[in-house]
This record gives structure tokens, C-alpha cells and sequence, in this order.
């Protein structure tokens, strides 16, 4: 190749190239579905007292997390294979205060977000998660999943969870007391940690409703009276009356990445509450419109083998011809003089 | 006659009974693996679920063993012929390093019993990057089992199964070249859900595919160098310098594409300020950086690229920093928040160590007993 051949190949590759960063066939962020169910948690009302995580356990038929000696609570510290559902802390110097950044502490959930638009669910390559056309719930299917992990390397919130230290270990993950032999929903039945959750810190509800109290609150004037349900959101009988916390100004879940079935709001910034910054478009949207670009009905791959096989035909048939007793035919130049018995 | 032959000497060397003894370590560990699970063996975890297994052995492995898929674009599209004496060796190569992969890929899954799941259509998710690396790199294993068959057939004096073979020979290679181009471009694909979690520095979403395959391309056409410079010192062979150093000039043009989309990418999205943040992900990206340039600086000149030494040099170079560059997106830059970290236990890197020292060990003895090598003089 001539070296300005070469060059105005380079800067034709990379041009074509870079023209390519927004131009591939892209798919938008998914919507949330009609019926999507979801949770709201609100930091400024959880107490900590990790009455969710014990029925979540209980309903969900996992183990205790015990550390050291003390075994009179369960212990866990993050999501497990044997922890669907966790409460955290956050502090923040003498820890004076709840739900104030300086100063102050506020607690924290972790457990599946349900994304509208989830990652795990694209990434999987057997459909072993998929999102239930009616509630939106993820869900997992143990009989088809292969241990990959990638949903695990995909999520943006690490939920899947899989069980290392058990040789036939699978991927557990919170699917909204649903699954198959637990079914509260599909039976009118909150999820155990909504149930059971004192002050409504963890409320149930469909995801467009908790939207709406979750905009009310933020709204509301700190220091004034409100009255928050308890269990569902809809409940109008399990109510109690306190004054409004000062609230940051984020429904974390609304947005982010195409939003989420479980929305967080609180009084600390909700990124010091383990919950990463996002963007709002998905990049199960971004990975999914590269993929089907590509790959669409498979054409242009049915396109380019049958190019590179014409080539290479054109290019190895002329040794055939020449010398049909060879055993050595893939060779393209017959007539080299390099090696010729 | 074919031009190919065995190459002389004893298989149980010194050097290979070492590499039996690493082998045998590997296999314990991963007999342990099955017995007690992943846990037992590697340090993977919630927030790295992928750890050396995943990101050594598929995929560096895989992109190590581009050489056949490298070498087979030159000779059979673009019809060079003199390059054809390298192309046995290299798919051979190939065949164990994507054996590796591929047995790599099933020991790190955490229900290997169930792999035959992502073979069944009605599990298929179209939308799954993972789906495609699966099926394709499978495929392409066929596919150079069936590309080094000549040289079993040859050994075998089956001289009617090898005429047969070579009539569909050119649709095998024709496969041979596009599955590589597939999964080799979406195991760059693979880190776009990752989103966020990979450093900003490896994140070039749309792009990820197009520099997963320049890297792997120009990883395919170093090993080859790497592989044919050191059959040259340990089988006693005629060095091929004066064929490697035209291959280094293919490498300058894949490596300027590279090198200009991957920079341009990070200055228009104007993320380059990170690389000089002072911090690792920074100081990785400019080690990397430093790895792919070099190569570039001694390929440049027509001197230096002929000097079989500094080519090897380029060649090695390029292979770290091919390497580098997937660890730094896999792990290295991969970031699943606060809590979490990784380093591998050592019983999880011998497992790797010991199923690269009997994929050494494999292609030893291959070359010594199949007709894999070149045997005619050539200049």
C-alpha cells in the first residue's frame, strides 16, 4: 500500500467511524409498563429496625446472616445469596442529627429497584430474568439460567446475586414475594417488607401512584403536618400524622436510566445513600441499538459471508485448477517458487 | 507433497514435564472448584462477579488467539500468498486458544450443568450481547477444528476425506473469518451495560465494538510474530524476519485507526483530562497508551522493523497492550462502587496458569507429531 493510500484510508476509517457514535440505530428508554407495581422507600421515615429484612427472610425462606458472636440479629450488611432485602446507615460526623448530610445519619435500603428498562434482563443471554408484562416485575428462572453473571456485571445497583460457596449455587435476587410458591402479589398480599414496616417507610403501590406521593411529599412544607399511609399507598385507614421533613428535591427511580419500579426519596442527597448517579437514558437501550444494528435479521452478516466466501473462492480456486492432485490447495498463489516439491 | 512437516525431537523435554506439573496444580484447584463451588477457589464476589477467569482467560485468550483470524485475512482476501507457510501454525494457536476460552467460559459458569440452555432457541434473547459471544465463539471453534483438519487428514494419508474437504474448504474459511469478526467486536460490546460502572477512560459505548476489533487484530497479527520468532529460537528453525516485518506494516494501519478513534473519542466527549488525573485509571490509560505507541514507532521505520529483535519487541508490546487495554475496561477500570474490591487468590490465578501450560503443552506436542510447521526454505 502506497503511504497515501494509506493514510486516506486511516482518516476514511476513522471518520466513518466516528460518525457512527450517534448515528447507530438506536432504541428509546423502554416505558413503564400501565399496571407497573413499584415501592416507594422514604429515608425520613425508616427507623432502622430491620423489621423488613426479617420477613423478607422469612417469607423468602433464606438464612439468617450471622457475624461473630452475636447471634441474636441477623446480621447481614449488604444483599446476598441469602439477603434479598437490607437496611444501611449512613453517617456523617458526630451524627447529631437524622436525615441532615453534615452532622447527621439516615438509613438507607438496598434491594432490587425493578428498572423500567433493565440491564440484567437485556444482558441475560438465555432469558433466564425477564420483566413480567403486568407488574413489571424482574424475574428469575433458575431451570434456564446458565451462571454467567453478566446480569450481575450489568446492573447498575450489583443485585443479582449469585451463591459462590455453594457448588450448584444460582442467582437470587428480590422478585416482589412473587415467585413461583411465595406469589403474595399475584394473591392481593403486600410484599413482607411493606407488611411489616411500622412507620410506612416502605410503601407499596402502583409505580404511577407512589410517583405522585412521592412528589407530594417533596412538596410538602417542612415542619407542617402530613399524613402518611402505611402498607399501601392507596390505604386510607393505616395512617399516622407528622410533620414533613425538609426533603431533598430528587425522586431517585423517577429518571434515572428510564426510571425504576422502587423510588427512594430522603433528606441526605440519595447518592450518599448507595445509590449511584445516573443518566437518564438506559444502556440496555445503547447496548440493544449497537447489537440490532449489527445484527438485524442477520443480514448483514448473511451479506458479508457471502462476500468473504466469494472472495476467498476466487482467491484459493486458482491452485485447485492448477494442480488438482495438491494436497495443499488452500493455497491462493500456485505459482510461488518458494517450497515447490 | 505437503510443505508441512513435524518438527524433530523428543516430547517429555524438561520445560514440558514443568509445564505438567503447572497443569497438574491448575486441574487440582479446579477439581476443587466443582467439589465447593466458585468461592471455594476464586475471589470473585457481589461487586466482581467477573474476575480473571472471565477476563484472562476469554477474553485475552481469545483476542491471543486472533493470529489464525488475522493471518487467513491477509492471505485469503487480500491474496498474499507468501504469508501462507505462517497459517497452520496460527490456527493452531488458535484452536487451543480458543479452546481455552471456550473451556474457560464454561468452568467460570456458575451452573456449567445447564450451558446446553444458551444452545436451545426458545432461551434466545435476541437483545443479549453475551447471546452472540456464546453461540459465535462455539461456532468458530467448529470451525478451526475443521480449519487444521488437512493436517490430521495429511498424518492420516486420508487423501479422499482431504480432496473432499478442500472443495467446501472456502466456505469454512470464509466463516472462519467473519465469527471472529462478530464476537470478537461484541466482547467490546459487552461493557456498554456495564455503563457506568466502567471507567469513563474504557466507556466508548457505541465505539466499543469497532476497537475490541482493531486490538484484536492487531493482538492476531503480533502473536503471530510473537509465535514464529520463537519457533525460529526453540525449534532451531530459518528465521521468517524479512515476512513478519511486511506483517508489522499491516499492524501501522489497524494501529492508526486505533489510535485516532480511541484519542478522538476521548477529546470530543472530553474525557481526556482523566488520563492525566494522576490516579490509576489515569496512569493505566497512559501505560497502555505507551504499549501501543512504541510498536507504532518501531513498525514506522523500514529499519528498525526489520530487525527481527525490535519487531519482536513491537510485537510483545502489542500484545501487552492489547491485553492491558481489556483488563483496564474488565477490571482495572471497572468500578461497582464503594465496599467492593477484587484481587485474584492465587489458587484462581494456577487454575489459569496451568490451562495455559497444557494449551502449551498441546500445541508442543502437536507441532512434533502433525505436519504444522513449514518445512521448505523460503525467503
Amino acid at each position: 500500500m502506497k503511504r497515501r493510500d494509506f493514510l486516506k484510508a486511516t482518516a476514511g476509517g476513522a471518520t466513518a467511524a466516528l460518525c457512527g457514535i450517534g448515528t447507530a440505530e438506536a432504541r428509546e428508554n423502554k416505558e413503564p409498563l400501565e399496571n407497573a407495581i413499584g415501592i416507594l422507600y422514604d429515608a425520613t421515615l425508616c427507623v432502622g429496625c430491620k423489621a423488613c429484612v426479617r420477613a423478607c427472610k422469612e417469607i423468602n425462606g433464606l438464612p439468617p446472616s450471622i457475624m461473630g458472636e452475636d447471634v441474636q440479629y441477623d446480621a447481614a450488611r449488604d444483599v446476598s445469596g441469602d439477603t434479598y432485602n437490607v437496611i444501611k446507615v449512613y453517617k456523617n460526623g458526630t451524627s447529631e442529627q437524622k436525615d441532615r448530610e453534615v452532622d447527621g445519619f439516615s438509613f438507607a435500603k438496598k434491594s432490587c429497584m425493578h428498572c423500567v428498562d433493565p440491564a440484567c434482563v437485556s444482558a441475560c443471554p438465555v432469558t433466564a430474568l425477564d420483566k413480567n408484562p403486568q407488574t413489571g416485575i424482574v424475574q428469575y428462572n433458575p431451570d434456564t439460567c446458565i451462571g454467567c453473571r453478566n446480569c450481575m456485571v450489568a446492573c447498575p445497583y450489583n443485585i443479582p446475586q449469585y451463591e459462590y460457596n455453594d457448588p450448584r449455587g444460582q442467582i437470587q435476587k428480590c422478585q416482589f414475594c412473587n415467585q413461583a410458591g411465595v406469589e403474595r402479589i399475584s394473591q392481593g398480599l403486600l410484599p413482607g417488607c411493606a407488611e411489616v414496616c411500622p412507620t410506612g417507610a416502605t410503601l407499596f403501590g402502583t409505580r404511577r401512584e407512589l410517583l405522585e406521593e412521592a412528589k407530594r411529599r417533596l412538596a410538602a412544607k417542612p415542619g407542617e403536618a402530613y399524613t402518611y399511609a402505611r402498607g399501601r399507598a392507596s390505604d386510607g385507614l393505616h395512617t399516622h400524622d407528622k410533620e414533613a421533613p425538609e426533603y431533598r428535591q430528587h425522586v431517585y427511580g423517577e429518571r434515572e436510566l428510564g426510571g425504576t419500579q422502587v423510588m427512594h426519596i430522603a433528606g441526605v442527597p440519595l447518592q450518599k445513600l448507595g445509590l449511584p448517579e445516573l443518566p437518564e437514558r438506559s444502556y440496555a437501550s445503547i447496548a440493544e441499538g449497537v447489537q440490532h444494528t449489527l445484527y438485524k435479521g442477520m443480514i448483514a452478516p448473511a451479506i458479508a459471508l457471502a462476500g468473504l466466501a466469494f472472495v476467498v473462492k476466487r482467491n484459493t480456486s486458482k491452485a485447485d485448477q492448477d494442480d488438482p492432485q495438491s494436497k495443499n490447495s488452500r493455497r491462493p498463489e500456485p505459482n510461488n517458487d518458494r517450497g515447490e516439491p | 507433497m505437503s510443505e508441512h512437516k513435524p518438527v524433530e525431537g523428543r516430547i517429555l523435554t524438561l520445560p514440558f514435564m514443568f509445564l505438567g506439573v503447572l497443569g497438574v496444580i491448575g486441574l487440582y484447584f479446579l477439581g476443587v472448584r466443582f467439589a465447593d463451588g466458585l468461592g471455594a477457589v476464586a475471589n470473585i464476589n457481589s461487586g466482581y462477579p467477573w474476575g480473571v477467569w472471565v477476563v484472562y482467560d476469554v477474553v485475552i485468550g481469545t483476542a491471543l488467539a486472533c493470529g489464525g483470524y488475522a493471518l487467513a485475512f491477509v492471505i485469503y482476501v487480500f491474496n498474499k500468498g507468501q504469508y501462507h507457510p505462517l497459517i497452520r501454525p496460527a490456527i493452531l494457536a488458535s484452536l487451543f486458544g480458543y479452546a481455552l476460552g471456550g473451556f474457560g467460559a464454561f468452568f467460570d459458569m456458575g451452573r456449567y450443568w445447564q450451558f446446553y440452555n444458551i444452545l436451545m432457541p426458545s432461551n434466545w434473547n435476541f437483545n443479549s450481547v453475551m447471546l452472540e459471544v456464546g453461540l459465535c465463539v462455539m461456532a468458530y471453534i467448529l470451525v478451526l477444528v475443521i480449519e487444521f483438519a488437512p493436517a490430521l487428514l495429511e498424518r492420516m494419508g486420508a487423501t479422499g476425506a482431504l480432496r473432499w474437504l478442500n472443495k467446501v474448504l472456502f466456505l469454512i474459511i470464509a466463516l472462519g473469518l467473519l465469527l471472529p469478526t462478530m464476537h470478537q467486536s461484541s466482547l467490546g460490546s459487552l461493557l456498554i451495560i456495564m455503563g457506568a460502572k466502567v471507567h469513563p477512560l474504557w466507556q466508548s459505548l457505541q465505539l466499543q465494538p469497532l476497537l475490541a476489533l482493531l486490538t484484536a487484530l492487531t493482538m492476531g497479527f503480533s502473536i503471530v510474530i510473537f509465535e514464529a520468532s520463537f519457533s525460529a529460537i526453540g525449534f532451531k528453525r530459518r528465521s521468517e524476519t524479512p515476512l513478519l516485518a511486511s506483517l508489522g506494516k499491516v499492524i501501522i494501519g489497524l494501529l492508526a485507526v486505533y489510535l485516532v478513534v480511541r484519542l478522538a473519542e476521548l477529546v470530543l466527549r472530553g474525557k481526556l483530562g482523566l488520563a492525566f488525573a494522576g490516579d490509576l485509571a489515569g496512569n493505566m490509560f497512559l501505560l497502555e497508551m505507551a504499549l501501543f505507541i512504541f510498536p507504532l514507532w518501531v513498525l514506522l521505520s523500514p529499519a528498525r522493523r526489520n530487525s527481527g529483535r525490535l519487531l519482536l519487541f513491537a510485537a510483545v508490546s502489542l500484545l501487552f497492550a492489547g491485553a492491558l487495554y481489556r483488563f483496564n475496561a474488565f477490571l482495572i477500570g471497572y468500578n461497582p462502587g464503594p465496599g467492593y474490591s477484587y484481587f485474584p487468590s492465587v489458587p484462581e490465578l494456577m487454575v489459569t496458569v496451568g490451562i495455559v501450560a497444557i494449551e502449551i503443552m498441546a500445541y508442543l506436542v502437536f507441532v512434533k507429531k502433525l505436519p504444522v510447521l513449514h518445512s521448505a526454505e523460503h525467503a
